[in-house]
């Protein structure tokens, strides 16, 4: 408190003491009710057995953890977001650059084109799902249509455990595109057009082997932060899950924040739901503080 | 030679981009062009992409009266621009004092933002679920509203735009008389347009479109948010299969956001991609 009564009195200002708890209190002490403590609450949570409605709650050490960890329902959701995510970062990446690069120093349609990759980050993902259900319908579907009038052999995306965790990633690759397109635009165009000449005059003239010798590497920073930003969004996957296969066919795309809205809000139970919560945003953090690291140092040449 | 070439690459550049930019649309297009189907084309083992006869009258009304869907685009309205308006108003005052005002404490607070930031709504929904089941405000609007009324975004952005607010302003505003939160509210806020803009797209698309919450902590459909009402409307329509009501009923949810968009394209971009970029 003294140094800011110190700094008041320089300042010869008029306001008093009171000013700064008006200013700051409301936000520190929602900040506290709403996510700090309920966080702190869910992980001492996690060490008891309670279970919403029920009577009581006793102290089980790590008990959650251990029947998590020999849970092979827990596992599976592991792979399944695991799978997700590793199909959905290269996907959204690979396409966002591809589709910067192309835009970059174009000028002729290229509102048209942004608003078009952009589109689907405003859209209700929730009523997308259900277009994307309905276009992924075995018989009914656009997607089937396509396929066997190319000739090829219908797939029943989302009703075939081998595709429907695929199906559900193209979503997500769709979904996630035109975001990392704004991001890697602004990458591109942090690039000093200098560097790019002296590459040209030092006899990198091909495309592709300029962006492989000079824009790629530069590029790096950038391609990192899209990375984690991309891991982190995926990892929290549940809109199409809940909307399209709640889970199935066959457990196959039962996700983590899935298992933990079921845990939690279906069954109630609401010590073993815990545990998981730390478990997800144990991963979350993670890559928040690698990201935060990450842009720290976003620009090295 | 050279122009030939660049040519070349330029409608290589340009058939990419079309089929991309076709890939992105589709579910859009297919989601308006089956909300005017009848439901034997819907269902026409013949397919047509094109409706055969006129069903989007049937369809719209039907998600009108068959969903509470007026009241759907209501309650989206009321919460997210309710979330919006408080979030402002707590966060901005705080931003204010981390950015200006040096304060014993300020370290501590700003790292707890930090915090906040890392800690996404699923973490700390099961203690609130518990806490408004115990004081029974499950299915009110406050339980859609009140655990959003912080936003640690807002004040971190607020505070990086807040940080440039010339000093020699707030004093002469001090020495005029000016409160503290009158110096927030009636010279430093009015001047932070483009970062209370940016904010106020990324809250309101984000609570506009939220299931996760929603569906926890509502289950009257009289209070559902758009995402919610959709889903319980899909449920109870599935057994009658009327997928071009249900495509009406999804236009109809994600039209104020999309006309929004391609009005001002620009801020919408920057208002989403902001946790991104710096």
């Amino acid at each position: 408190m003294s140094a800011y009564i110190a700094s008041n009195n320089r300042s010869g200002a008029r306001y008093g003491f009171l000013s700064l708890p008006t200013l700051v209190m409301p936000a520190t002490i929602l900040l506290l009710a709403f996510s700090l403590v309920p966080s702190a609450v869910v992980i001492l949570l996690s060490f008891t057995n309670y279970e919403l409605g029920m009577p009581g709650l006793h102290f089980v050490g790590l008990g959650n953890y251990s029947d998590m960890v020999s849970d092979h329902i827990f596992w599976q959701s592991v792979r399944n977001t695991a799978l997700y995510v590793a199909i959905v970062v290269p996907g959204s990446i690979f396409m966002a650059l591809l589709v910067a690069l192309l835009l970059e120093r174009r000028r002729f349609m290229t509102r048209f084109y942004k608003v078009a990759y952009f589109l689907p980050v405003t859209a209700t993902l929730v009523a997308m799902a259900t277009v994307w259900e309905f276009i992924l319908h075995p018989t009914f579907g656009l997607a089937n249509h396509l396929l066997t009038s190319l000739g090829w052999e219908p797939v029943r995306f989302l009703a075939d455990p081998n595709w429907a965790m695929v199906s559900l990633a193209i979503i997500g690759i769709w979904q996630s595109v035109g975001f990392n397109v704004i991001l890697f635009l602004a990458g591109l165009g942090s690039i000093p057009r200098e560097i790019d000449e002296a590459a040209a005059l030092d006899g990198a003239d091909g495309g592709l082997d300029r962006f492989l010798t000079v824009t790629w590497p530069l590029l790096g920073p950038t391609t990192l932060f899209v990375t984690l930003t991309t891991a982190v969004n995926s990892l929290r996957i549940f809109e199409s899950v809940t909307v399209i296969t709640q889970g199935g066919p066959d457990k196959s795309t039962g996700v983590i924040l899935y298992s933990i809205y079921l845990e939690a809000f279906r069954y109630f139970r609401t010590g073993y739901a815990s545990a998981l919560t730390v478990a997800f945003l144990a991963v979350t953090v993670t890559l928040i503080l690698l990201q935060m690291r990450v842009s720290d140092r976003k620009v090295h040449y | 030679m050279v122009q030939n070439r660049s040519l070349f690459a330029s409608a290589v550049a340009h058939s990419i981009l079309l089929a991309g930019a076709a890939f992105m649309l589709m579910p859009f297009v297919w989601m308006v062009i089956t909300s005017l189907k009848t439901p034997d084309d819907v269902f026409l083992a013949d397919f047509h992409l094109l409706p055969s006869k006129w069903g989007g009258t049937d369809n719209y009304i039907s998600a009108f009266t068959e969903a509470p869907l007026l009241r759907l685009m209501l309650n989206g309205a009321f919460v997210s621009l309710s979330i919006l308006v408080i979030q402002v108003v707590i966060a901005a005052p705080c931003a204010y004092a981390l950015a200006k005002i040096p304060f014993r404490g300020s370290g501590i607070l700003m790292s707890l933002v930090l915090l906040g930031l890392m800690i996404p709504i699923q973490v700390p929904a099961l203690p609130i679920y518990i806490a408004f089941a115990y004081v029974g405000l499950l299915d009110t609007y406050t339980a859609l509203i009140v655990p959003f009324s912080i936003s640690v975004f807002c004040i971190f952005l607020l505070r990086q735009f807040f940080k440039t607010f010339p000093h020699e302003i707030i004093e002469a505003a001090r020495l005029d008389g000016y409160s503290e939160l009158g110096i927030v509210w009636l010279i430093v806020v009015p001047s932070s347009w483009p970062a209370i803009a940016a904010f106020s797209i990324f809250s309101v698309v984000g609570h506009w479109n939220d299931l996760y919450w929603p569906l926890i902590v509502i289950t009257d459909p009289n209070l559902a948010t758009p995402p919610l009402g959709l889903m319980m409307f899909r449920q109870s329509s599935q057994a009658g299969g009327n997928i071009g009501a249900l495509m009406a009923a999804g236009t109809i949810v994600i039209a104020p956001l999309v006309l929004a968009f391609l009005f001002a394209q620009a801020q919408f971009i920057r208002g989403l991609t902001v946790t991104g970029l710096k």
